[in-house]
C-alpha cells in the first residue's frame, strides 16, 4: 500500500509554493517517512526553518513549527531543545541560511553537540531571491550577483560540520529518496548533533544560468559531482577534489549538550560536586 | 516580610527575574550588563532552569525566544550594541507575540561608544528597536529596589501582553552597590502573571484569532496544540498571509494592545508608572529618570534650601509614556526642567505630549553623570 503522507502534512497548505520539479518536496517526503519509521508522536516533534525556499518547509509539516529569521534556526532550536529535551527537533535551512548568514550558529550547534537534526538543503544557490551566489555555488558558475562568473571559493559543508564537532555527519542527494530516508533515520536515531548535507536541485535559478535548463539536467549534474564514500576514498586525489563523498561521513558517540547540562543542574543542586576537568576525557 | 539585601543593580535584576519565575536565560557577554548573566548562570540551575551563553548577541536572543516559544519564561540581557544586533529578532518577538524580558544596561554610544560609562541614550532605541510598526513596553529602574521590582514587572507585562519588554538600567544603576529592601517574596509570587492558555479542543485552537487590542493566546509547545510561529504576517492560526485587511488588522492590534490599552486604562497594570517627589507645592518641575533622577532629588533639596520650590517627576514606564500625567504637568507648571544623559531623546516625547517646548534643559552624552549642582545652576537660570 502506498505511504499515506496526509496525516503528516498540513494538506490545507498544499500545493506547496516550491517550483515544479524542485527537490524540496522529495526531501519533505523523505523526512516524513523517516519520522514515521522513528514512530515519533507529531505532538512531540518540532520543525524549525529559516528564510528562503527551505523556510516554507515548516509550514507544510503537521507538528509544532517555527519559521524563524534568516540564519538563526539553530539558535532558536537550541532554546526549544534545552527547554524540552524530550522533544524531537528538526532544523531545516538552505545553504545561504545555514552556511552564510547563519554560519556561526552552525559551527556552534555542531560544537555543543546538542541533539538537533540539522538538514541543510544544499541547492548551491539563493533560489528564492533569484539566483545570487551562496557559499556552495561552484566557482565559475553564473548568477545574478556574479554576472561575470563566480570567483568565491566553495564550502564543503560536511568538512565544516566535522571540524566543528558534530557527532553525526552525512551527505546524500535527493536523487535516491530511499537512501535519503535511510540516512535520515540513522541520524534521527543518533543522540547528538546530526548534520545532513542534502544536495538538491534549483534548475530555475541555478540551472537556467548554467546550462542545466531542466530539473533532470540539474540532477544529472548533482549525480556527476557525488559518489559514495567508499568509492570516493579509492579515487586519486585530483579526482577526489571534484567529487563530494556521500553516505555517513562521521558517526561517533560524544557527550550531548542537554545531558551535560543535567550535570550543571545536579552540581547546582548539590547532588554532585562541581564539574571539573576530571569529568571530561578530553582536557584541552 | 520585606527582605534587606546588599547587592548590585545588575544582580538584583537577575534575582527579580528568578523570583518572577524565569526559567531560561540566553545571552552573550557585554559590558556593563554581564553581571546579570553571571548571576543567572548561578541561580537558574538550582531550580532546574536553563542558562546558556551563546556564540553572539543574535544567538543570545534567538535561543531565549526559542525557549519562550516552547512555553517557558525567558530573558536576555545586554547593552546598546547588543540591542542593535538583536533588533531583527526583537521584531519577530513583536509580530509573533513571543514574551521576552530584555534587560538593557545602557552605556555610551553610538557604536562601541563608551563601554564602561553611563548613558541613557537607548531610550529612542527602546521605543523603536526594529523595523516595522509595533508598540514597545519599556520600564526604567532608578534604584536598586527597582532593578528587582521592574524586572519582576517586566515578566508580568511580557506574559500579559505577549510581547518583548525592555527593562532599562543605566550603567550607574546596574553597577550601584548597596542596601536594598526587596518586597516580601510571597507577595512577589502572588503577583506573578503567567500567559493565558487555550484549554479547548486542539482542532478549535486559533492562537492569533483574537479581537482588536487583545494579545495572542500561545500555548506551550508539545502539548497537543500544534500551530505555526512565523515572522511573516499571519492569519488566525499563525500561517502566512498577505491579505490586506488581515495585515492592517495585525498591525493595528499589535500597536493597540499596548498603546490603546495603556491610554484607556491609564497604564498597563496597577503599579506606579512614575514617581512624584516633593511635587505638591512645587513651582518648578524637574523631569528625570534612571540614575540621574537620584541627583535630581538632591538638586530639588538644594533648590528648596535656596528658596526655590522645586519638585521631581520621574517616569518609570517610559513607553508607552505616562501621557495623561505628563499633560497635567505641562498645564500646571510654568517652569519645567528636563535633564537626561542623552541629547534629548525623551525630551521629544515630553514636547509632543505637552504640546510646548519652552523647557529648561540639561543634556549630556559624554559618559559622565550630571552633578546636582549643575542641575541647580541650570534651574536657577530659569528664574
Amino acid at each position: 500500500m502506498a505511504f499515506n503522507y496526509d496525516q503528516y502534512l498540513r494538506v490545507d497548505k498544499m500545493p506547496t509554493l516550491w517550483c515544479w520539479g524542485c527537490g524540496d518536496g522529495v526531501i519533505l517526503k523523505s523526512v516524513i517517512r523517516a519520522i514515521d519509521k522513528m514512530g515519533w508522536d507529531m505532538d512531540k516533534v518540532c520543525v524549525v526553518s529559516g528564510i528562503g525556499c527551505s523556510g516554507r518547509f515548516s509550514s507544510y509539516i503537521n507538528c509544532n513549527t517555527v519559521h524563524t529569521t534568516h540564519g538563526r534556526t539553530i539558535a532558536y532550536a537550541t532554546g526549544i531543545k534545552l527547554t524540552r529535551p524530550d522533544a524531537h527537533v528538526i532544523v531545516v535551512a538552505g545553504d545561504g541560511d545555514g552556511l552564510a548568514i547563519g554560519g556561526n550558529h552552525t559551527i556552534h550547534g555542531c560544537r555543543r553537540n546538542i541533539d538537533l537534526n540539522f538538514i541543510l538543503i544544499n541547492n548551491f544557490i539563493y533560489g528564492l531571491t533569484n539566483s545570487q551566489i551562496s557559499p556552495t555555488t561552484p566557482q565559475g558558475m553564473w548568477c545574478v550577483s556574479a554576472q561575470n562568473g563566480n570567483i568565491d571559493p566553495t564550502f564543503d559543508a560536511c568538512k565544516l560540520a566535522i571540524g566543528a564537532g558534530a557527532s553525526f555527519v552525512a551527505r546524500e542527494t535527493m536523487l535516491d529518496p530511499k537512501k535519503l530516508e535511510k540516512i535520515l533515520v540513522k541520524g534521527f536515531s543518533h543522540r547528538g548533533f546530526s548534520f545532513f548535507d542534502i544536495m538538491s536541485n534549483c534548475h530555475i535559478n541555478l540551472g537556467r544560468k548554467n546550462k542545466m535548463l531542466s530539473a533532470m539536467e540539474n540532477l544529472e549534474w548533482i549525480d556527476s559531482i557525488t559518489t559514495p564514500l567508499k568509492k570516493w576514498e579509492a579515487l586519486p586525489a585530483e579526482e577526489q577534489m571534484n567529487k563530494f563523498p556521500t553516505g555517513v561521513l562521521r558517526e561517533v558517540e560524544q557527550a550531548e549538550y542537554c545531558d551535560m547540562y543535567d550535570m550543571v543542574i545536579e552540581a547546582a543542586q548539590g547532588k554532585r560536586g562541581k564539574i571539573t576537568q576530571d569529568d571530561f576525557a578530553k582536557k584541552i | 516580610m520585606a527582605r534587606e539585601v546588599i547587592s548590585t543593580g545588575n544582580e538584583l535584576s537577575a534575582l527579580g527575574a528568578f523570583d518572577a519565575g524565569c526559567m531560561f536565560f540566553g545571552g552573550y557577554p557585554i559590558t556593563p550588563s554581564s553581571e546579570v548573566m553571571h548571576e543567572m548562570s548561578d541561580l537558574l540551575p538550582t531550580v532546574g532552569g536553563k542558562f546558556i551563553q551563546m556564540e553572539d548577541e543574535i544567538a543570545g536572543i534567538s535561543v531565549a525566544l526559542g525557549a519562550s516559544m516552547a512555553g517557558t519564561k525567558s530573558m536576555t540581557a545586554t547593552s546598546g550594541p547588543g540591542i542593535s544586533l538583536k533588533a531583527e529578532q526583537i521584531g519577530l518577538a513583536f509580530i509573533a507575540e513571543v514574551p521576552l524580558v530584555i534587560v538593557n544596561v545602557m552605556r555610551g554610544g553610538p557604536s562601541t561608544g563608551l563601554p564602561t560609562r553611563v548613558s541613557q541614550a537607548d531610550i529612542g532605541q527602546a521605543q523603536y528597536p526594529t523595523h516595522g510598526d509595533y508598540a514597545s513596553i519599556t520600564l526604567c529602574a532608578g534604584s536598586l529596589e527597582e532593578c528587582y521590582t521592574q524586572t519582576v514587572r517586566g515578566f508580568n507585562l511580557a506574559e500579559r501582553y505577549m510581547t518583548p519588554v525592555f527593562v532599562l538600567l543605566d550603567e550607574t544603576v546596574g553597577h550601584m552597590h548597596g542596601k536594598a529592601m526587596l518586597p516580601d517574596l510571597e507577595e512577589v509570587k502572588a503577583s506573578i502573571v503567567t500567559r493565558k492558555r487555550f484549554d479547548g479542543k486542539p482542532e478549535d485552537y486559533r492562537p492569533y484569532d483574537v479581537p482588536m487590542n487583545e494579545a495572542a493566546v500561545l500555548n506551550p509547545m508539545f502539548e497537543g496544540y500544534r500551530f505555526h510561529f512565523t515572522g511573516l504576517h499571519h492569519g488566525p492560526t499563525g500561517f502566512p498571509t498577505e491579505d490586506a485587511a488581515q495585515c492592517q488588522f495585525n498591525i493595528e492590534r499589535l500597536v493597540g494592545k499596548i498603546n490603546t490599552v495603556a491610554a484607556e486604562n491609564d497604564g498597563l497594570d496597577d503599579e506606579a508608572d512614575y514617581e512624584e517627589f516633593m511635587m505638591e507645592d512645587a513651582e518648578v518641575c524637574m523631569i528625570a529618570y534612571g540614575s540621574i533622577s537620584r541627583g535630581a532629588k538632591e538638586a530639588v533639596m538644594k533648590l528648596r534650601n535656596d528658596g526655590i520650590k522645586a519638585g521631581l517627576f520621574r517616569p518609570i514606564v517610559l513607553w508607552p509614556s505616562p501621557a495623561k500625567k505628563l499633560k497635567e504637568i505641562g498645564q500646571k507648571f510654568d517652569k519645567i526642567f528636563v535633564t537626561e544623559l542623552n541629547m534629548g531623546q525623551y525630551l521629544k516625547e515630553i514636547e509632543r505630549v505637552m504640546g510646548r517646548s519652552d523647557f529648561g534643559t540639561l543634556h549630556k552624552a559624554n559618559g559622565r553623570p550630571i552633578a546636582p549642582l549643575e542641575m541647580v545652576a541650570k534651574v536657577k537660570e530659569m528664574f
